[in-house]
């Protein structure tokens, strides 16, 4: 046994670790009964129904959540499809094919783009995003996809697609520099060895470099649906803001975070006020529940980027 | 193209166990004659303005074991790694001089190094399986680069490639496995059968025992000794009893030069440069 003058700092740090540790979890606890307590009316007063009800009628004070979730996984969606293969291609070159000199400016924008405040990416997709999507895109997707339903109906420029395509921008950064760090650690001795075999630079990337890194490609991608799902000011702005659920990605939607921001402030009710704070709850288990799933898919994933290797 | 036809059994007599103490020395090749595989003169080579290997003259004899022998920093890896172009993975390399494989230039302009790798296979220090193939998957994947489709021939070449290899006993009745589960000793037999089955024209091998326990190593010895009859080996080595045991000829490198170059029971017993005897003698390096 030491004497308690060496041991002590050893015994303070594992416990000042510790606190840490579970203050993140008391947080989350917290925030969650707070919700739950601001919910209470909403959940008695609507009781499961209030998932799946499409009513949002504050005239009448009925209330259901079943927009916005619709809202919010949507725009996820569209945000991951298109920000994860730009994202993940983007860290590609970075790690594989860019030129050394080129390699650090490259960084630099993309971790600028983290740093621009949502609001300008709002602004910015009123102004010059959203009149370019309805005269040239969507008119576009209408024509040559038209029979889908999902590029169907009336164009408005404010639509679930925008918000979708803003996101995307929003998720871009954290998706590639978190794949790039995944990339980077793929070891070059997997690259040399198909290199040996005769590959080509895209085969290389093919069975060395992707195929060992998917693990962790896919762990960023999720890292990003995490933020695509709290997004609010930006989407707000493009997403058109009406509790409507459509086929048509065209068709103004609502999120859940959206809502929140928007109405706060006008929840003239105290019912109102109570689905409001239920909205908070749903998103806040929405989080979760796509973040354990995600993170079971992550564990049935076969092959492992950190498995054995000697 | 090598003949890829299952292996003979291991011949008899002792195998070149790691712990034997005297170094078997094989037989060299008969008369002064032989094929020339690589023809190489005045090769020099640069990373950026370091000059890492000076004039180098050599002809590496064809179904032969050539051992490349030095202390660290010498340039015999990267030797090696010319003589299929790895080194060019590198940015700011450059060649001088002339560098030929049967005849024919590796560094022509028209010629691919995805080509030339084709022809010159590698196997490297640590073995280094991809992590999310099965071992089969792992053996066939230079076939399934080339577009070999056809189920019966990957069939054979897997089975033959593995044989060669000496592996095959050991995984034929779990070839769906991960490559990874294997014993690093196995590990480094997949990659020389994954090397082995697009049938390159030459093994290169990189201190293919150094991460090696002794058994693990006389394994390997024992697949280079057979692998001597169809192929062109070039080992490049820490270690000189390996040298000494399995290599028909030895290069000895340093400072990025070759110093001497002849048979390997010549460079043991005779040398006729001082540093070599030195440096075979463990008196530096």
């Amino acid at each position: 046994m030491l004497p308690a003058g060496i041991r002590w700092p050893d015994i303070s740090f594992r416990w000042l670790a510790l606190l840490a540790a579970v203050t993140i979890g008391v947080l989350i606890a917290l925030v969650g009964w707070e919700l739950y307590q601001g919910s209470r009316m909403a959940i008695g007063q609507f009781g499961p129904r209030f998932l799946v009800s499409s009513t949002w009628n504050p005239v009448t004070d009925q209330y259901g959540a079943w927009p916005f979730i619709y809202g919010t996984l949507v725009s996820s969606a569209i945000a991951l499809i298109i920000a994860v293969p730009l994202g993940v291609a983007t860290a590609l070159y970075l790690t594989e094919l860019a030129p050394m000199r080129i390699r650090q400016p490259v960084i630099m924008v993309v971790e600028m783009l983290a740093a621009v405040p949502s609001v300008i990416f709002g602004l910015w997709g009123i102004f010059v995003l959203i009149p370019w999507l309805r005269d040239h895109l969507f008119v576009w997707l209408k024509t040559t996809l038209g029979f889908l339903p999902l590029f169907q109906g009336p164009i408005y420029g404010v639509s679930m697609l925008a918000g979708g395509i803003v996101v995307a921008i929003m998720i871009l950064p954290i998706i590639t520099s978190v794949s790039r760090e995944i990339l980077r650690s793929v070891p070059n001795l997997q690259r040399e060895a198909a290199y040996a075999l005769g590959a080509t630079h895209w085969e290389v990337m093919r069975i060395a470099v992707l195929s060992y890194a998917k693990r962790g490609l896919f762990g960023a991608s999720v890292l990003g649906l995490g933020r695509a799902l709290g997004e609010t000011m930006a989407v707000t702005m493009v997403i058109g803001n009406r509790p409507e659920v459509s086929a048509s990605l065209f068709a103004p939607g609502y999120t859940l975070a959206s809502v929140i921001a928007n109405e706060f402030t006008e929840a003239t009710t105290d019912l109102y006020l109570s689905s409001l704070f239920e909205l908070g709850l749903v998103l806040l288990a929405v989080t979760i529940l796509v973040n354990v799933i995600a993170q079971l898919m992550l564990r049935s994933l076969a092959g492992s980027g950190t498995g054995k290797i000697n | 193209m090598a003949d890829l036809s299952p292996p003979k059994p291991i011949a008899a007599g002792p195998p070149a166990g790691a712990s034997s103490a005297v170094p078997r020395i094989p037989p060299s090749i008969a008369g002064g004659e032989m094929e020339v595989a690589f023809d190489i003169a005045g090769f020099s080579l640069w990373y950026g303005a370091n000059q890492a290997l000076f004039d180098v003259d050599i002809r590496i004899p064809t179904r032969a074991v050539t051992a490349i022998i030095g202390p660290s920093g010498c340039g015999k890896s990267t030797f090696l790694r010319a003589l299929n172009r790895m080194h060019e993975l590198t940015p700011g390399t450059r060649i001088a001089g002339r560098l030929r494989l049967f005849g024919e230039d590796l560094y022509a302009a028209a010629i691919d190094p995805v080509v030339v790798r084709r022809r010159v296979g590698m196997v490297f220090q640590k073995s280094n399986p991809f992590p999310t193939m099965s071992i089969a998957d792992n053996v066939l994947v230079g076939l399934r680069l080339n577009g070999v489709s056809d189920r019966a021939f990957l069939r054979d070449r897997l089975e033959a490639s593995l044989r060669m290899a000496a592996l095959w006993d050991e995984v034929k009745d779990h070839l769906s496995r991960p490559g990874i589960s294997l014993s690093g000793g196995q590990q480094q037999r997949l990659c020389i059968a994954r090397a082995l089955a697009v049938q390159p024209e030459v093994l290169l091998m990189d201190e293919p025992c150094s991460a090696l326990d002794p058994i693990a190593t006389a394994k390997i010895e024992e697949l280079i000794n057979e692998l001597r009859a169809s192929f062109t080996v070039i080992i490049v080595t820490h270690n000189m009893q390996q040298a000494a045991r399995v290599s028909n000829r030895t290069a000895f490198f340093y400072l990025g030069k070759l110093v001497e170059y002849d048979q390997t029971r010549t460079i043991f017993m005779n040398p006729s440069n001082s540093q070599t005897e030195a440096y075979v003698a463990g008196r530096f390096g």
